[in-house]
């Protein structure tokens, strides 16, 4: 396996070399900022034109496929349409919050991206508290939703946003508390790297028995509730609120709402791998020695796309499938079932732990 | 219920709020506008308000002759177009006494179920959005697409058909038509099941819908509601049974009733009615007697002196044509009575007490067309 650190160390002391360490550090900030706002780009671009795709593929028809080869550049097009188009507000709206709520989802989505293993030494932001800080960074970009809902002076956007409050904050419970810390107490550790080096015997979803699966599917669950798709999407609920919370958003900071639902869809399927399916890892099958061996020479950032991009066509299979919950079906789902489950999930988890029967 | 509470100790004030849904909104499939009162997400009260799309077409009448007014009634209930243009012809001819041919009534009942399939089939489609299931609609409209263009090839136009007119019909069918109906039929036997599977049987949907909107049997009778949404709460209104017509009286079909009278029972009508009708084609298909398309009538109709109503099972209930005749060659006043207002008006009795996604479903369980509550 090819580790990252080397390229990204010899960068960093071939930037050593020439410039003193503030400067160092500030050209090395840029550059990672950059990357990660091109990735980010990149990935919304990617992500609506697979969703598009998808969606024509379960639907019978074709999606985009106009727009250069295979439709490819069609969401550049629109893309290109979002920017030049007219910002158009409401009246009255209170315009500080109006225009300060796009940012906070975008900034929560690109901080939460820091944290994600993509490779062997590829992370941006290492830390001993990794999973803690992206979970606390993800539940941010709720703020900018109450926000925009608040500030668009539209009883329609309130409505979607009070509903995305309620559902964001208590699906974040059983996201973070229970299915996620659950396989914290197998892996032992927060650190996202760790976490990923730690089942190179085998994912964790088929070392953990039974409870690891029953995270997984609960993780699944309330990923798509955080991220606000079918069959949680009551916030935007087009057939009865129009679009919910941003319905005043217009051009570009349409837009960024737009693109921070498919980053976050990418964020919440990155953590699913991560946590439990090997992240980086190369697949791996007992006893097939050769296989394996062959398989260690596709670089992890490969690997990584390959898992994730399977998380993101599980949950876009969902949003073409499912119809949507009403709220208070939603809510009694969480505080009845999902929470309780998940609760009693995480002690047969650490006794598990504790009687150390993990494979 | 009260209007205001004032907390005493932080003085904050609780209302009611009202929202405008409407007229431009994406549940009311087209321009329907509601006043909601609004408690939180719970529903006190719905106030529809409509003209938004009123075009005048019961004084329009009064100005045409018979021959004309057929073409207007499409654009009533656009759905049902070809049962509304037979339910103006059926009365005309009753009032002349004009005698059709059997071919004539039997293509009648074969093109009117045919749309009854179509407008179910669309419903379906946008029931499914409505409750969140977008592909639903995609689903629908591929089969819908195969009548659209047996009715293109046998009557000229995909939706707004003019395929009637008073003795008889405007053309023969098309040599393709019998080939083509029963490609269809077989086709849609096997992707009616795929409808069940996506939808019907899901657990989501079954949620959204079991016990929503409840509307008892004397509820349905006081406000004259018909069709698929009465029989949903067990009433038996049939119009093709109860007074048949064309040449329902020669096939064998089931009335279908349902005990709920929740929206998930006024779903499974609907979507138990599609055999229905598809159950109607199939007897009638094959046996299309041999005839004249049309019986040969003066180029204007003139109604004698009197009053004639003549009622039809449209694909949302029960459309009647009512026209007082003074002896001219239009109408002194001619009216329309149609399913969707009825409907329209018990939205609020079922609808209070539940929240604003439980009013969407319920307006798609009832199957509203606008054009045909605005008139």
């Amino acid at each position: 396996m090819y580790d990252f650190s080397k390229m990204t160390g010899a960068i960093h002391d071939w930037l050593s070399s020439i410039m003193p360490n503030l400067g160092v550090i500030i050209t090395e900030w840029v550059i990672i900022g950059l990357l990660f706002l091109a990735f980010f780009a990149l990935l919304g671009l990617v992500l609506v034109y697979a969703e598009r795709r998808i969606a024509g593929f379960f639907q019978f028809r074709l999606g985009p496929n106009r727009v250069g080869p295979f439709g490819m550049f069609q969401t550049v097009a629109d893309t290109v349409k979002l920017l030049l188009k007219e910002l158009v507000g409401t009246d009255r709206a209170d315009k500080f919050l109006y225009n300060l709520a796009p940012f906070f989802l975008i900034i929560a989505a690109l901080m939460a991206m820091a944290t994600i293993p993509y490779g062997l030494g590829l992370i941006a932001y290492d830390v001993n508290i990794g999973l803690f800080f992206m979970m606390a960074i993800s539940s941010i970009g709720v703020i900018g939703i109450l926000l925009a809902g608040w500030a668009s002076n539209n009883k329609y956007s309130m409505i979607g946003a009070l509903r995305s409050g309620a559902v964001i904050i208590s699906y974040e419970l059983s996201l973070g508390l229970s299915s996620v810390l659950a396989m914290v107490l197998l892996a032992g550790t927060l650190n996202m790297n760790e976490i990923v080096m730690s089942q190179q015997d085998g994912w964790w979803l088929f070392r953990g028995h039974i409870p690891a699966i029953i995270a997984f599917i609960v993780f699944i669950i309330t990923g798509t509730a955080e991220t606000n798709r079918v069959p949680f999407d009551l916030t935007e609920a087009e057939s009865e609120l129009g679009a919910g919370f941003h319905a005043e958003y217009s051009g570009i900071k349409f837009a960024f709402f737009f693109l921070a639902e498919f980053v976050n869809m990418f964020i919440i399927s990155a953590i699913a791998v991560t946590v439990f399916l090997g992240g980086w890892l190369p697949i791996h099958i007992p006893y097939w020695e050769g296989f394996n061996n062959i398989m260690d020479y596709i670089p992890g950032p490969f690997w990584f796309m390959i898992k994730t991009s399977g998380v993101i066509f599980l949950l876009m299979w969902f949003r073409w499938t499912f119809p949507r919950l009403r709220i208070d079906q939603i809510l009694t789902l969480e505080w009845k079932y999902l929470l309780p489950i998940s609760l009693i999930n995480l002690i047969l988890m650490a006794f598990i732990v504790m009687m150390g029967w993990v494979f | 219920m009260t209007t205001t509470e004032i907390d005493n100790k932080t003085g904050l004030v609780t209302q009611e709020y009202k929202i405008n849904m409407g007229p431009q909104h994406p549940a009311a499939h087209g321009v329907l506008r509601l006043v909601l009162t609004l408690d939180g997400e719970i529903i006190e009260k719905v106030d529809p308000d409509l003209g938004y799309i009123h075009r005048g077409i019961e004084k329009m009448t009064e100005r045409d002759t018979y021959k004309q007014i057929v073409h207007l009634t499409d654009r009533l209930d656009y759905l049902s177009s070809h049962i509304n243009n037979e339910a103006v012809c059926l009365a005309v001819e009753n009032a002349l006494q004009i005698e059709v041919s059997d071919r004539v009534k039997v293509i009648r009942t074969i093109i009117a179920e045919l749309t009854r399939l179509a407008s179910h089939q669309l419903w379906w489609g946008v029931m499914g959005m409505d409750i969140g299931a977008l592909t639903t609609f995609m689903y629908a409209f591929r089969d819908r697409e195969l009548i659209n263009d047996i009715m293109e090839e046998t009557c000229g136009t995909r939706l707004t058909m003019n395929y009637n007119k008073p003795g008889g019909l405007m053309f023969d069918i098309h040599p393709n038509f019998q080939k083509r109906v029963k490609e269809f039929i077989k086709h849609f036997k096997v992707s009616l099941p795929e409808y069940n599977t996506l939808l019907s049987g899901n657990v989501i949907f079954k949620k959204r819908l079991q016990g929503i909107g409840y509307m008892s049997k004397e509820d349905a009778i006081a406000y004259g509601v018909s069709g698929p949404s009465a029989r949903g709460s067990n009433i038996s209104c049939d119009v093709r049974k109860i007074h048949p017509y064309s040449a329902y009286d020669r096939v064998d079909f089931n009335e279908i009733l349902m005990e709920g009278g929740d929206s998930y029972d006024r779903y499974m009508v609907r979507m138990k009615e599609m055999e229905e009708s598809m159950k109607i084609i199939e007897q009638l298909i094959d046996n299309i007697p041999e005839g004249d398309f049309e019986t040969k009538t003066a180029a204007v109709l003139k109604l004698p002196k009197g009053e004639y109503y003549q009622k039809v099972e449209s694909a949302r209930g029960e459309f009647g044509v009512f026209i007082v005749s003074d002896g001219k060659k239009s109408p002194y006043r001619m009216k329309f009575r149609s399913p969707g207002f009825a409907n329209l008006s018990i939205l609020d009795k079922i609808s209070r007490g539940h929240k604003i996604a439980d009013l969407v479903a319920i307006m798609s369980s009832l199957d509203f067309v606008i054009p045909d509550i605005d008139r």
